[in-house]
């Protein structure tokens, strides 16, 4: 067993309020200057640069994730984890099919597709910043049936987060997990935000920008860094835990 | 005024709770973010939101509001429903935005105060 940290919620260039700089070679970079193993890239209802982490990861030992931070039609967030981008890709066309909008740059922001080696290799014209017209309950559903993880972004946060919008998170929701921000310590959460219950929770950076990076991240004790093994962190079995 | 009286006057289609159709309107609230309206929501209300899901029941019976109205041609999700059923919670829909509604609810006497 070994002790990972994990920063699961960092945005890239493509995110349109992620800064520039977020490029995949970037990311890595800080990503191991922050002592970090494990990152997911979680752009805004896209997984399109995940794949270019990842790859950028490889040369550097990072293992890289793609998930998106998917907006409901409730307007939460939620982030989808997966361990492929195979896995991530069929979750993007399901997101894509239920996202409407066209992009304004002027207005929103640049969405950047970039390659491993921080070329630019397109632009996203979709209004990723937008919501989706899918209910939690779909995407929760939909997530697992591909094999993710279901997590509620920064639930301690008064725009977007599951508790703000719903007033209370839906008892019959299957979440695997919620996440705070940094601006609460891991210890202090359930304490402080007594709507998590008895919900798995971790805490991650929310990083737009690159110094943001590991801001705030959660350490598991697994065996191997894929989400089979962070789903029994989550879920305190096999020996696998959360350290808090 | 009771719920049954107001849908009546102002069109507004009930979907589900009928059974909570005579019970008095005392005030009005508006809005879609749920921990807002929990928080500030009067007791015996009629609330007007484009939040369709299973959570509005569960505040409306902790506010003890006498209706709630989707507006703006937003629909309820199918538990929702379920929920409103079971709580005798009225459940209406109205086409128009919420500015326009709660203008005409005002008009018909809910909410004056002098």
């Amino acid at each position: 067993m070994q002790e990972k940290q994990a920063d699961l919620h960092i945005h890239t260039c493509l995110s349109p309020c992620g800064d520039w700089d977020m490029s995949p070679k970037n990311i890595v970079q800080k990503s191991c200057e922050k002592g970090l193993d494990i990152i997911a890239v979680c752009d805004h209802n896209s997984v399109e640069n995940a794949g270019a982490v990842i790859k950028a990861g490889r040369e550097h030992g990072i293992c890289v994730f793609p998930g998106m931070e998917i907006c409901s039609k409730e307007e939460v967030h939620i982030l989808a984890v997966f361990n492929t981008l195979e896995q991530g890709l069929i979750m993007q066309e399901y997101v894509y099919a239920h996202l409407p909008g066209q992009n304004k740059p002027d207005y929103f922001g640049y969405q950047v597709i970039v390659d491993e080696n921080d070329m630019v290799i397109g632009e996203n014209p979709r209004l990723l910043i937008g919501a989706t017209t899918l209910g939690l309950k779909d995407i929760v559903k939909k997530t697992k049936a591909i094999g993710g993880l279901s997590i509620a972004a920064h639930v301690d946060r008064k725009g977007f987060g599951l508790i703000s919008q719903l007033g209370f998170i839906p008892p019959d929701l299957a979440l695997d997990a919620v996440e705070v921000s940094w601006r609460i310590s891991l210890k202090n959460a359930a304490k402080n935000i007594p709507g998590i219950g008895n919900l798995p929770c971790i805490t991650s950076s929310d990083a737009h920008f690159p110094d943001d990076i590991g801001k705030a991240s959660t350490r598991f004790i697994i065996d191997l860094p894929d989400i089979q093994e962070i789903s029994f962190a989550l879920q305190n079995i096999n020996k696998r835990k959360i350290k808090v | 005024m009771i719920v049954r009286e107001l849908a009546d006057k102002l069109g507004l289609e009930a979907v589900a709770g009928k059974q909570g159709m005579e019970k008095k309107i005392t005030g009005g609230y508006s809005g879609d973010l749920l921990s807002d309206v929990m928080g500030k929501a009067p007791e015996g209300c009629i609330w007007l939101t484009v939040q369709g899901h299973q959570n509005v029941i569960a505040i409306a019976v902790l506010k003890e509001m006498a209706a709630i109205v989707l507006t703006g041609d937003h629909e309820p999700d199918e538990d929702t429903i379920e929920k409103a059923n079971q709580e005798n919670i009225p459940l209406l829909l109205y086409p128009e935005s919420a500015f326009v509604l709660a203008g005409r609810i005002y008009e018909s006497g809910i909410g004056k105060t002098g």
